[in-house]
């Protein structure tokens, strides 16, 4: 089971003994009669055979046919139509929508009460909190005095656009806004699925390891802007700054990268400043 | 687990389509850079498709290698993860295959008559 949210099992996955160097693929086996085909290009082709195969002569002896319609649907296209309505309703604000993504405990609901206090004056800021449980966030968010709404996803591993648009109806921001939207805390699914908004934002701690960016790659290479926080602690963990950042721009050369600690403040102005000037940009469709 | 709302968005799509008919095989394409695996998809199928139109379809999954083309040299390389380096020391690359998320068709039951 993935450590990081409990997405799926083991299937498909790959032991590596680091003193052997040993490496071994663990799939599933299911009694089922999978077939695999690998195709010269390297696509692999799985199909099960039915289990009953009487219920199939009976079918044939009913002179079933089977017709094949071609799709050639996108499975996340339902999603991805809310998505763009929600993007669409930002863009007819003026309001800058930004998803906020990082594994729990990285820093996300610290950075956004002070990023809400320090900009107060400048920017009116409203925030979705997305968690599986409590609204424990919320009410820290509360507390700066800006609007917030709790999306609870109880089994749910990821903020979907549909929650978003739901979410939006309750929070109602202004006009020439920021709406901030605190993904629930995953590295993994929330970079699959799109919001509307105009800007991923991954948040990476020192207190995590520096290769995170290449162990979750879909994560960093979503995103437009990676804040590592927590950077005064730095004198107490072991955590390569250059190797992070080198890593992050492996996966994803036009990552722009902030360096932050939310307790001193040291460096909050690099990322105060590329927030105002993605405000002052018109928002694009 | 997001493969679970991902399978539950493929029995929907399907159901719509096969309007009442009986579904016998639905074909996937899912890229091997797309975050998806297939394992996980094939073990809720079985879950979501009880009860509906799809329930004892044979599911068809195949899973599209990943190519990337350098933008630097304009050469082609194969990868496994969605990022990589070209030979010529480049990581500036375009996915051209690996990220589908497709369901390419669906074969349902038409009886004779």
């Amino acid at each position: 089971m993935c450590v990081t949210c409990g997405c799926s099992d083991d299937a498909e996955s790959k032991v590596t003994n680091l003193a052997t160097g040993e490496v071994n693929h663990h799939h599933h086996h299911h009694d089922d009669g999978n077939h695999t085909h690998t195709l010269p290009d390297g696509t692999v082709i799985t199909h099960s055979h039915s289990h009953d195969h009487h219920q199939e002569a009976s079918q044939i002896h009913a002179k079933m046919h089977g017709t094949t319609i071609s799709l050639e649907q996108d499975i996340l296209a339902k999603n991805n139509l809310l998505a763009a309505q929600n993007r669409g309703w930002f863009k007819g604000r003026n309001i800058l929508a930004l998803n906020l993504m990082s594994s729990p405990g990285a820093g996300k609901t610290t950075l956004l009460t002070r990023t809400i206090n320090d900009l107060k004056s400048k920017l009116t800021i409203s925030v979705i909190e997305g968690d599986q449980e409590t609204t424990n966030d919320a009410k820290k968010i509360q507390e700066t005095g800006c609007k917030v709404v709790q999306i609870n996803t109880g089994t749910g591993c990821h903020l979907d656009a549909s929650m978003i648009e739901r979410g939006l109806q309750q929070l109602n921001p202004p006009l020439n806004s920021v709406v901030m939207i605190e993904n629930v805390g995953n590295l993994v699914c929330p970079a699959l699925f799109d919001l509307g908004e105009q800007a991923k934002v991954v948040i990476l701690s020192v207190t995590e390891g520096e290769d995170k960016p290449i162990k979750y790659p879909h994560m960093f290479r979503a995103s437009e802007v990676m804040i590592l926080t927590k950077i005064d602690l730095l004198p107490y963990v072991q955590f390569d700054v250059q190797k992070c950042l080198e890593y992050a721009r492996q996966v994803n050369p036009e990552i722009q990268i902030f360096q932050v600690s939310s307790t001193t403040g040291a460096g909050l102005e690099t990322w105060y400043d590329w927030l105002s000037k993605k405000v002052s940009l018109p928002v694009m469709g | 687990m997001h493969e679970l709302g991902i399978t539950q968005n493929i029995v929907a799509i399907v159901t719509e389509h096969a309007q009442g008919k009986k579904v016998q095989r639905v074909a996937l394409e899912i890229g091997k850079l797309s975050a998806i695996m297939p394992d996980a998809i094939r073990f809720c199928f079985d879950i979501c498709a009880q009860g509906t139109v799809l329930e004892s379809a044979k599911l068809e999954i195949r899973e599209i290698p990943g190519l990337a083309e350098c933008r630097q040299c304009g050469n082609k390389i194969a990868l496994d993860k969605p990022f990589g380096v070209c030979e010529c020391g480049s990581v500036q690359l375009n996915l051209i295959t690996g990220e589908e998320l497709k369901i390419k068709e669906i074969e349902i039951e038409e009886i004779c008559v």
